[in-house]
Order: C-alpha cells, then sequence, then structure tokens
C-alpha cells in the first residue's frame, strides 16, 4: 500500500491527537498491567496489610498446583470444542446461504442476530432450558427419554451445557465472516471446475476453502480468544465453575482466587500469564494481518 | 431424475430453518416464561405456549424489577445506556483522533505510540480485572459512570479500523486541502470525518452492543443498586435458592436486555457487517 500523505511543520499537533489514546491506554492498561506484574512477586500478610517480597514463588506455587494444571486443560478443552462447532457450524451454514437462493437477506437476518446477546445471556437462555427444577428441556430429557440432567453434579453434563451455550451464540459471529469470504470467491474460477466435471464437494474442497484459509486463520484465532477469555459470564452464571473443579476455566479461576479467595499475589500471577498469551496471539494475528494488507 | 434435484434444491433451506429453529428457540421459552405466572414456571414443565400476564409482568419488571433486588428494568436500563453510549462515544471520538496522527503525520514516537496502542487489541478485560479493579478504586471511580466506561474504551479494535480506512484515502485529497492553505485539523474536521461516516456507523454498532452486553467489569464494581446495569441485576435476581426466583420477571428482564443491541444489529446489518468484515482485511 502507498505511503500516506502526511502533513509536514506540525510538531505538537500528533503528540496533541494521541494524548487521549495514550492517557486511557497508559491508566487503564498499563498501569494494571504493572501492577499486575508488581504484585505477582508479593504475597500479603495474614492480617492483609503488609506486603512480603516473594520473587517468583507465586508462579512456582501455580506451576506446582495441580488445580492450575486442571483449569488449563480445562479451558483448552473448552475453548477448542466451542471453536470447532461453531465454526463448523457456520461454515455450513455460510455455504447454504451463499447459494443462490430466495430469501437469503431474510436467512442471513435471522443468522446474524445472536451476535447481539450478552454472553451473559446466552448463558442465562440455556441455564433457563436446562435448569432441573424448572427447566422444560430437562423435564424432557428426564421424564421422555429417561436421562436426568443435573449439570450442578455432573460434570460431563455441566461442560456440555456451557458448549452449547458459548457456541449457540459464536456461531452468528463465524458466519458473518464465512459469508463475506465465501462471496469474495471469484465464481468463474468454480464454474471452470465445474465445467472440468469437478463435483460440489471436490470444488469445495480443493478451490472454495483454500481461498477462505485467510478467514478461516483469522475466525480460529478469534475463536479461541473467545473460548479461553471472553466466556466467563457463562461459566460465572451457569455452573460457577463446578461442579467441583469441573468447569473451572482460567479466567473464572483469576476471578475465582482475586476476589473471593482474595488471593491478590496468585491472581495477579494468572493474569500475567494470561496477558502474556493474549498479547502472543494478538501478534500473530496482526502480522498476518498487516500480511495480507500490503503484499 | 428430477425428483432428485428437486429435493437437493430444497436441502439448503431445511438446513437453515433448522439453525433459525434452534437460534429462535431458547428465546421463545424465555418469552413464554415472561408472560405467565411463577406458580405455573415452578410447576415444570410449564406450558409451552404464552400465557396472559404479559402486561402485569412487564409492568413489574420495568417499575419495580424482583423484590430481593430493589432496582427497576428501567433505572438498569438507563445504566446499561449510558454504559454502552459512552463507550461507543467516547471509542469512536478518541480513536478518530489517534488514527489520524497514526496515519497522516510523522512523528518520533509513532512506532511506540502504534505498538502501545496495537497489544491492547485483543485484550479482555478478563485477564486483568483485579489490577484494573484496584487502579479505579484508588481513583475513587468505584460505583460512577466513568468508571463504568473508561477502561473499556482501551482496547484499539476502533483505532485498527479507522487507520484502515485513512490508509485508503487518497493522498491526493490531503495534498489538495494543504495547497489550498488548510489547516491539518481543518483537513481532518471538513473532509476526512464526513468521509469515514460508513466505518463510524459500523463501529458505533459495534461498541454500542460491546457496551451494553459488559459484564464482568460491572459486576466488580457496581455494589450499589443504583449503577446497576440490566445483566447484573438478572445475575443478582438469579443468585437466591430456585424456589424464591422470580422466574417471569427475570425472563421479562432478560428480553428487555436482548432488545435493544437485537434491534440495532437487525437495523443496521449491512454497516455491521461491512464493519466486521473491514477489520479483518
Amino acid at each position: 500500500m502507498a505511503k500516506q500523505y502526511e502533513f509536514l511543520n506540525q510538531r505538537r499537533l500528533p503528540y496533541l491527537l494521541v494524548l487521549p489514546q495514550m492517557v486511557i491506554v497508559i491508566i487503564f492498561f498499563f498501569w494494571p498491567a504493572a501492577q499486575a506484574v508488581w504484585q505477582s512477586f508479593f504475597i500479603q500478610d495474614a492480617f492483609g496489610s503488609r506486603l512480603i517480597f516473594v520473587g517468583f514463588e507465586n508462579y512456582l506455587k501455580l506451576f506446582a498446583d495441580p488445580a492450575y494444571g486442571e483449569s488449563f486443560v480445562v479451558s483448552t478443552a473448552f475453548a477448542l470444542a466451542v471453536t470447532a462447532s461453531a465454526m463448523t457450524i457456520a461454515l455450513f451454514l455460510a455455504v447454504q446461504a451463499n447459494r443462490e437462493i430466495r430469501l437469503s437477506s431474510f436467512y442471513k437476518t435471522m443468522l446474524i442476530w445472536p451476535y447481539a446477546v450478552a454472553t451473559m445471556v446466552a448463558g442465562v437462555l440455556w441455564l433457563f432450558m436446562f435448569n432441573p427444577n424448572v427447566g422444560v428441556v430437562a423435564w424432557l430429557l428426564e421424564k421422555k427419554l429417561g436421562i436426568a440432567w443435573s449439570h450442578l453434579l455432573n460434570s460431563r453434563q455441566a461442560f456440555l451445557l456451557i458448549t452449547v451455550a458459548a457456541s449457540w451464540k459464536q456461531v452468528a459471529y463465524n458466519f458473518v465472516f464465512f459469508l463475506a469470504g465465501l462471496q469474495s470467491v471469484p465464481a468463474p474460477l468454480v464454474e471452470a471446475a465445474a465445467i472440468d466435471g469437478a463435483s460440489p464437494l471436490v470444488r469445495f474442497w480443493r478451490i472454495i476453502f483454500p481461498l477462505l484459509s485467510p478467514t478461516t486463520f483469522y475466525l480460529l484465532v478469534m475463536n479461541l480468544v473467545y473460548g479461553f477469555f471472553e466466556t466467563f459470564p457463562i461459566i460465572h452464571q451457569v455452573t460457577a465453575g463446578g461442579p467441583g473443579k469441573a468447569t473451572q476455566i482460567l479466567v473464572y479461576k483469576v476471578w475465582r482466587d482475586g476476589v473471593i479467595n482474595l488471593d491478590l499475589g496468585g491472581s495477579a500471577a494468572q493474569s500475567v500469564i494470561l496477558m502474556l498469551l493474549v498479547i502472543g496471539l494478538t501478534v500473530v494475528q496482526f502480522r498476518f494481518i498487516e500480511r495480507k494488507v500490503t503484499y | 431424475m428430477i425428483e432428485h434435484s428437486k429435493i437437493r434444491r430444497a436441502m439448503p433451506h431445511v438446513y437453515l430453518w433448522l439453525a433459525i429453529a434452534l437460534l429462535v428457540f431458547p428465546i421463545y421459552f424465555v418469552f413464554v416464561a415472561s408472560t405467565r405466572t411463577s406458580a405455573e414456571i415452578l410447576s415444570a414443565p410449564m406450558p409451552l405456549y404464552p400465557g396472559d400476564r404479559f402486561f402485569q409482568n412487564y409492568g413489574d419488571a420495568l417499575l419495580q424489577g424482583a423484590k430481593n433486588l430493589g432496582a427497576s428494568a428501567f433505572v438498569m436500563m438507563g445504566n446499561s445506556l449510558v454504559m454502552a453510549l459512552g463507550i461507543s462515544v467516547g471509542k469512536i471520538v478518541v480513536s478518530l483522533l489517534a488514527a489520524f496522527a497514526i496515519v497522516f503525520f510523522d512523528f518520533r514516537l509513532r512506532k511506540l505510540c502504534f505498538w502501545s496502542i496495537f497489544i491492547t487489541l485483543m485484550l479482555p478485560v478478563e485477564v486483568r480485572i483485579m489490577p484494573t479493579y484496584k487502579v479505579i478504586s484508588d481513583l475513587h471511580m468505584l460505583n460512577s459512570y466513568p468508571g463504568l466506561i473508561m477502561p473499556m474504551i482501551v482496547s484499539a479494535t476502533a483505532v485498527f479500523l479507522f487507520r484502515q480506512f485513512f490508509m485508503s484515502v487518497p493522498r491526493e485529497i490531503a495534498e489538495a486541502s494543504q495547497i489550498d492553505g488548510a489547516h491539518a485539523m481543518q483537513f481532518f474536521r471538513s473532509i476526512l470525518v464526513p468521509m469515514t461516516r460508513t466505518p463510524v456507523a459500523a463501529m458505533f454498532v459495534i461498541q454500542f452492543i460491546y457496551g451494553w452486553n459488559q459484564y464482568l467489569w460491572p459486576l466488580l464494581i457496581t455494589t450499589k443498586v443504583r449503577y446497576y446495569t440490566l445483566l447484573i441485576g438478572i445475575n443478582r435476581m438469579l443468585s437466591g435458592a430456585d424456589v424464591q426466583i422470580e422466574w417471569q420477571i427475570v425472563m421479562a428482564t432478560v428480553l428487555l436486555a436482548m432488545i435493544p443491541p437485537v434491534a440495532i444489529v437487525v437495523t443496521m446489518q449491512k454497516q455491521f457487517v461491512a464493519g466486521m468484515t473491514d477489520t479483518e482485511k
């Protein structure tokens, strides 16, 4: 991309312009981030009045704690399950909607709106259907199919419920991107393959899917970020990390350890690790996007 | 053969309708529950068609809220609205200025500013809650609108989108305005910003929804009922034992919490889709 025109002889103006953004970034990101790093090297004494420097002890304790390892495994399984189901379903639906069929704009609207539903509300919707006492679906499962539904006792059911709730909301987001991606696939390319006798499936996997790979990669990162970090409201509302610690994902543990257990050093150490993880993902994503823009 | 192709042509419709049904059903249950009495819901299963308490329940929810809560949906809606508007408008203004500086000026700290903004691109508040909480508490901004809004303005999505758009503006336009003797800020105000209408609209939709749907942050910093947003109210109403939950009020509040963002996405669908997919390009 060509370089943009630059205004000359303006020494102070650019600084004034970025000032508000920089102030906000510094106060609400760099300062807390620095505090997290700082706090992660300390523990509070029993009265909460004094900080004691402990070096890397908070981190070492974390890595030695089986609960942290478990939380990592649960988060990864959950994020992968949400990513895989939400992306597969969305791609399938986008392919269906992309065919030149009547009603396509109606379908589009009807599939996009859940994007606007809060993650927390998605949790409540599914919680209400599967509540063991009042849930209609829980009642159906138990009385008609003989499956006792109790996600507060059964960890597999709990995992399933949060995965469905999180994916239910995320399909819309992926659908928007996949549909846009499909619409930018050059039609002559696909037609030429059809004339050469390629079946619809071959056309999809050999031509369309490879052309979609930038979209797929972008969505992969975004969905992992969603599954790992943005699903806190569902966990908090639907399972509270339980039963036991079966659905305690990493962000839920940061919150629990910090807000409920008041282990500030431990919570800060976890924050630092998660921040590094997100920043790593951001850089990967950004490099990827920039390469696409400038080639 | 003809039969076969007929079925094949019908299949996409079948799949799409199936998906729509799966998306709509949970909402339908919520709607039904919001029109019934507490007793009807508790004696599971509740009937699957709407009851006759629509006006009663929505009236109660809007004007009083659940008994164990002490906040009406009307007040909470106001708080959600202030938060959503504060975040979306604040973010757009701040980001337009920052993107203008980064794209149209060459200054010494440009690279540094750029990277320190972009590092926050995907950073959810979830991963830095305790330290951010401490900062807000040190600044005495707990239980306040600025405290609810400002930390949420951080992320760089809007700067990113505007930067991309600004870079695609033909350089001759800026050059011409300079030759005509316009000040850089005049160019910004009367040429660049009006050109940016579409991305601004897209950003507004995305950020309004983002703000309206914030959960963890208000959960942390609003301890006074007066500052509860709708989502926090719903959480508080649900945190009692099952028998005490006034499901009909909760469900009415859930629908009220969904309607504004969904209405915005549906009515501004075109701008919204364009804005979303532009950040990726």
